[in-house]
């Protein structure tokens, strides 16, 4: 659907407009943000870790990394709070953004998103229940109970998407994900109302890293690592699915393996941060329309790069949260908005590569 | 989307008729249960001596004060949004096009979460100002996403206007939660309440502010379904077919948002009927906007009518918002049918 959308509406724009009709990478840019994004991305861990209710001096935070002593209190610190929540910082910002670089890639549709599989509605619907009946669950059992929500939510789009005889296209998954997420956040509203418990959901819905420990960053991490490296080795056939079905199969792709694999790492990357950090939504969406337009719609670029992008924007604005009022934190989820939102409406006025 | 090519469209609108008519006796045959329904119990005999002038003075009151008009209202809202979420469908091509879609549940929700964040807690629940917010925050909205996505160049394009709309959501929910937070939970209740879809506290006044902008907007976009018809086969098609695509987009889709703004503000974000509702009726009557249109309001219409009227009679401590129940009945439906589709 929107591939017509791309393609009729390319013919009314005026020359001189830049155009992608083909899957053009642009390597140079991919490899400049590559690398300066490691570079920012090393400066703003370091930060993110000395930063904090109480500062910690860049000397004493090296000291803490590679000359641990047990003793002394802020690299204990460093070690136990700021390390794993930078760390699960990079996994969720690399995550979220390359799952959903992949769905837009593979459903060809810009407002692609992972919240679109019911994974934040299935992880909110369980939580609501959770917080109404079981108050005082210890945190690390409450991730384990939102991964489980996450998984309900996505097992219910994929179930009722592929029953259907005409099997599992795009765009029957992204309404059965519609449909399901409405069902799913519906049932939680309704939890909510009744329990007056909506301000609770709203916090975990804002999303943040607070309170994460190494527990989580360790579960995570396997998980993730291999759904990143999966969603690599998948660029490539992205980027000629990317293209259309046709083109797809008349190169000798084929599409469902491809789609099935993509789906798998979408939903590995897309329900572990869901379940550590709540839902962080729009930086799924925002990251690979920014990257598309950075380095061209070739996903063997687009892929790694809204991965970096990802890491960096979440790790700053996890900065940002705890600098702006260090006492009551600024949601995480609300930081992102605010410095992505403007920036992807420039994009869009500026209409340029893969935006459209 | 999945929109079969045009063909037997005298037999579509013959169909369409038939269906119309069932869905207008099905509203009819809720409508006459709604009245019945309720936490005072009337029996179909007392309402029936009740709207011809009998019935004891708590009765009328019931039934001409509290019913009727949140009956009505819940009709308007349901015709208003389904309507408007098949003209977004239409113009943006894109089949998750629904009036939340454009920023205009979020706008209004922040209006009202602005509104609550300053005014006594006390002032929330019977004001009038509620609707007046959230009608002035979607429109608000609703012209600054149209500014940002319109360029002088190419004129308006739907997915730059999609995607205006995502971004301004996104820019506003995070606005709504950093509110949020400051919040006391009795003022965040209310808010939330009136977000998930609630139309409990109607008073004809309600009926009387939305009524205008169905009248006048809904027939427009009849008016219009044949030029929808035309844009909808893309943008090149519709210019060799004469269209002129920057005064029916915009014409259409102004009244697409007004019909959405004036729902919501009165009735609180039922969004999911402005996304299934035309998404039912093309499965019944097919693309065609001429039976599309009018196939789309009549579902919304009897969607949200059931919806409230099960809303507020399973629950004896209390009532639960419209919207969830639309979405908790109409969800399940809607899947059920994609499961069944064959093509």
């Amino acid at each position: 659907m929107m591939e017509a959308t791309s393609s009729s509406y390319a013919e009314t724009v005026p020359e001189g407009t830049p155009q992608e009709n083909k899957p053009k990478g642009r390597p140079l840019a991919a490899v400049t943000i590559l690398i300066g994004g490691a570079a920012l991305l090393v400066l703003a861990l370091l930060f993110s870790i000395s930063v904090g209710s109480i500062s910690i001096p860049l000397g004493t935070v090296w000291q803490a990394l590679f000359h641990f002593n047990p003793d002394n209190m802020d690299h204990q610190v460093i070690r136990e709070v700021r390390l794993p929540r930078a760390l699960a910082g990079v996994l969720v910002g690399a995550g979220l953004s390359v799952s959903g670089a992949v769905m837009q890639g593979m459903t060809r549709n810009p407002i692609a998103d992972p919240g679109l599989l019911g994974l934040n509605a299935g992880a909110g619907f369980v939580l609501a229940a959770v917080f109404a009946f079981y108050p005082n669950m210890s945190y690390t059992t409450l991730i384990l109970y939102s991964f489980l929500g996450a998984g309900i939510g996505a097992g219910l789009v994929f179930g009722i998407g592929s029953l259907s005889k005409a099997g599992l296209t795009p765009m029957r998954l992204a309404l059965s994900g519609a449909a399901v997420s409405a069902l799913l956040s519906a049932l939680a509203e309704g939890i909510a109302v009744y329990f007056k418990i909506g301000q609770d959901l709203a916090f975990w819905y804002a999303g943040g890293l607070s309170g994460i420990h190494w527990t989580q960053v360790n579960i995570m991490f396997p998980w993730v690592a291999a759904a990143l490296i999966g969603a690599l080795c998948l660029s490539r056939s992205i980027t000629v699915l990317s293209l259309g079905d046709e083109v797809s199969s008349g190169l000798g792709q084929r599409n469902g393996l491809i789609r099935l694999g993509g789906t798998l790492v979408v939903l590995v990357l897309a329900g572990a941060a869901v379940s550590a950090v709540g839902a962080i939504g729009f930086l799924g969406l925002l990251i690979p329309h920014i990257v598309r337009y950075l380095v061209g719609v070739d996903y063997r670029w687009v892929i790694p790069c809204s991965g970096m992008f990802g890491a960096l924007l979440i790790v700053v604005a996890d900065i940002g949260a705890r600098i702006i009022n260090p006492l009551q934190e600024v949601p995480v989820g609300g930081l992102i908005a605010i410095i992505g939102v403007p920036y992807f409406l420039y994009l869009v006025r500026k209409g340029g590569r893969g935006i459209r | 989307m999945n929109m079969p090519p045009y063909g037997h469209l005298a037999q579509r609108s013959k169909k369409a008729i038939w269906i119309g008519l069932i869905l207008i006796a099905a509203i009819i045959a809720v409508f006459l249960l709604s009245m019945n329904l309720g936490a005072v119990r009337m029996t179909p005999q007392e309402v029936i001596q009740t709207l011809f002038g009998g019935g004891d003075a708590r009765q009328q009151l019931v039934l001409f004060k509290l019913r009727l008009p949140r009956i009505v209202i819940a009709l308007l809202i349901g015709a208003g949004l389904a309507a408007s979420g098949a003209v977004m469908q239409g113009l943006t091509r894109n089949p998750l096009a629904e009036p939340g879609i454009l920023g205009i549940n979020a706008g209004s929700g922040l209006a009202i979460m602005l509104y609550a964040a300053y005014f006594p807690v006390a002032t929330l629940g019977t004001a009038f100002m509620m609707p007046l917010c959230a009608l002035a925050g979607a429109g608000l909205t609703a012209v600054l996403i149209y500014s940002l996505a319109f360029k002088k160049s190419e004129g308006l394009s739907p997915t730059s206007l999609v995607l205006n709309g995502i971004g301004i959501a996104a820019g506003i929910s995070a606005a709504m939660i950093v509110i949020a937070v400051r919040l006391t939970p009795e003022k965040y209740q209310s808010v939330y309440i009136w977000l998930a879809g609630s139309i409990s506290g109607t008073t004809w006044n309600y009926v009387l502010a939305l009524l205008p902008w169905i009248l006048v907007l809904v027939p427009y976009i009849l008016y219009k379904a044949r030029v929808l018809n035309v844009l909808v086969l893309g943008d090149k098609t519709a210019l060799g077919l004469g269209a002129n695509l920057d005064k029916d987009r915009f014409g259409l889709l102004a009244a697409a948002v007004g019909l959405a703004a004036a729902s919501v503000a009165s009735g609180g974000a039922i969004s999911f009927v402005g996304l299934i509702g035309p998404h039912l009726a093309r499965r019944l009557v097919g693309p065609n906007h001429k039976q599309l249109l009018p196939i789309s309001a009549l579902l919304g219409a009897l969607l949200v009518l059931v919806g409230d009227t099960i809303g507020r009679s399973v629950m004896h401590t209390g009532e639960v918002p419209t919207g969830i129940v639309v979405a908790i009945i109409g969800a399940p439906y809607f899947l059920y049918l994609l499961a069944k589709a064959k093509a």
